[in-house]
């Protein structure tokens, strides 16, 4: 512990990102440049939110990681250890109980509330950048408010698909003003972000930037008056804690096209199951089916 | 008579690049409805000037005054950069020699022309979809290739939807920047048939910057020779072909090969 200055980062480093997360905050939406710093992981890790969850990090708060919706897969796993070895921060898988979290793509499913940061990893902030690969020309749109460009990649989404087949980094407008790139989170957590209670904070590490959503703040998804948004939905419950409206994740069971549909929460998931809710294919429900159907025989 | 006042004034426009002359000292006055041809040979400073006029480069000197849609004239380089990009993609159009400078090759037909409508609002799909169907039949591109690509596209289609792409907004002023260069002669004659009978349609106001003789006599009104940045002669199309005074236009129009 002795080694390492509280969060890895030093002090000075620490200023200066916070310098750029209150400048971010302050324009809602807008890309704050930042003197990203080498992290002890590799870029697409995981670096910008690192950082940021680094700054903000007082010893008081408690850290949840999530990865896609989920707390024990690597990314989120070596994050929370990092921290909790870096600033011996206390830990936690549930979101209620969480000050600040840190995400890789997912809005956790339980309502987030006042005091809650919620900081986002984020590998391309500018939304316009594969139409428009020029980043003076890309800043010039922005502060110019021009903003045509990133309704050809819907127009160019419904000509080919009949749809708008973007279904992650589906692009927002922040406060009626700045065009904004929710990082790859799928498109069916947009409306959340939408006057959400909590702080959202998006780094970017390799590219350098960070950006914020404060607190109640509109976030609208763009989109066309014949082609309106639509939340992403599912036509199934999920089949270990029987939650409708939640995201789901398809999980692959065997070689002969068999999957199942589960949260992709798996705080939320966990909590269901311990009030009692049961899925299709929950083990037990399983067992108990088969007993079922051998004692009825 | 708001015709009366030009629609495009220039005046004492010079370009230096360090110590060589881009052009120098350029004048003239352009109509709604006038299509001025601006000729020479290579390194004369027609495309410098073409540039300077469509504010992709400062002038070293002299002015650019354009009447905006309220009637008034405006040096377009006092403009500020908001509104100077506005006109750029709604009062005016620029039709590039090499269509892949004009065009966005990753993004459908469709798409291409409807970006300017996107940028100035248009919000419902239907009706930007609609509109860019009408201007690729107006440039005699068929509605199955509405959602192909421009890399998919024949040099000669490529041209056409440059065309559409800039037209779609009403511009009042297109600038052409040699538009039938490095196409062969029969999709040339094609193109530029579509672009006389666009022109006089809309009424637009065109410079047209080439170094082909044929086609400043087909498309434009009123001619500009240059020669080593500067305005040699100028006068009516047909006055300065059939009877050009300056040794060197005259030098200019018995090169043409006669077939």
């Amino acid at each position: 512990m002795s080694t390492y200055n509280f969060a890895y980062l030093d002090e000075q480093t620490k200023r200066m990102i916070r310098r750029a997360i209150l400048k971010a905050i302050s324009i809602p939406g807008y890309q704050v440049p930042f003197a990203s710093r080498e992290m002890p992981m590799p870029y697409g890790w995981g670096t910008g939110g690192v950082q940021v969850t680094a700054a903000i990090l007082g010893k008081q708060d408690v850290l949840k990681v999530i990865d896609q919706g989920a707390d024990d897969t690597t990314n989120a796993v070596s994050i929370r250890k990092f921290f909790e070895k870096t600033a011996g921060v206390e830990t936690t898988t549930h979101t209620a109980e969480a000050t600040v979290i840190q995400t890789r793509h997912r809005i956790p499913e339980a309502a987030l509330s006042e005091g809650q940061i919620l900081v986002f990893q984020v590998p391309i902030p500018e939304p316009m950048r594969f139409l428009e690969p020029r980043e003076t020309e890309t800043r010039r749109m922005h502060a110019l408010e021009e903003y045509g460009l990133m309704h050809v990649k819907l127009y160019e989404d419904i000509a080919r698909h009949g749809h708008i087949a973007t279904t992650y980094a589906y692009p927002v407008k922040v406060d009626g003003r700045y065009v904004m790139d929710p990082s790859p989170t799928p498109k069916f957590d947009n409306p959340r972000m939408d006057n959400c209670p909590a702080l959202q904070l998006f780094g970017a590490g390799r590219e350098k930037r960070i950006y914020a959503v404060p607190p109640y703040t509109s976030v609208k998804s763009l989109d066309f008056e014949d082609h309106p948004f639509e939340r992403t939905r599912f036509s199934r419950p999920c089949a270990l804690c029987a939650a409708e409206e939640v995201y789901l994740d398809e999980v692959v069971t065997d070689d002969r096209g068999g999957r199942m549909f589960v949260c992709s929460d798996t705080d939320n998931c966990e909590n269901r199951r311990a009030a009692g809710h049961r899925g299709e294919l929950l083990g037990e429900t399983l067992v108990k089916q088969a007993r079922d159907v051998r004692n009825g025989r | 008579m708001v015709a009366e006042t030009p629609l495009l004034s220039v005046a004492g426009l010079t370009r230096y690049y360090g110590a060589r002359v881009g052009c120098e000292n350029v004048g003239f006055d352009l109509y709604e409805g006038e299509v001025l041809a601006v000729v020479g040979e290579s390194g004369s400073g027609k495309s410098t000037l073409l540039s300077v006029l469509s504010t992709q480069l400062e002038p070293t000197g002299g002015s650019v005054q354009y009447r905006m849609r309220d009637g008034k004239m405006r040096d377009v380089f006092a403009l500020g950069e908001a509104e100077r990009r506005l006109l750029l993609r709604t009062d005016w159009g620029f039709v590039h020699q090499d269509a892949s400078h004009g065009l966005r090759m990753s993004v459908s037909a469709g798409g291409n022309v409807g970006e300017r409508l996107m940028a100035v609002g248009w919000r419902h799909y239907g009706n930007i979809r609609t509109e860019a169907g009408d201007w690729l039949k107006r440039v005699e591109i068929a509605l199955d290739r509405m959602d192909d690509k421009p890399r998919q596209f024949s040099g000669g289609m490529r041209q056409r939807l440059q065309i559409a792409r800039n037209l779609v907004t009403r511009p009042r002023l297109v600038f052409m920047d040699e538009p039938t260069g490095g196409l062969d002669v029969s999709v040339q004659a094609r193109l530029l048939d579509l672009i006389r009978g666009l022109v006089a349609d809309l009424g637009l106001a065109v410079v047209i910057v080439t170094h082909d003789l044929a086609v400043a006599r087909l498309l434009s009104h009123r001619i500009m020779v240059m020669k080593g940045g500067t305005v040699i002669e100028t006068g009516l199309t047909d006055q300065v072909l059939d009877d050009p005074r300056e040794p060197y236009t005259q030098l200019l129009v018995s090169s043409v090969l006669q077939v």
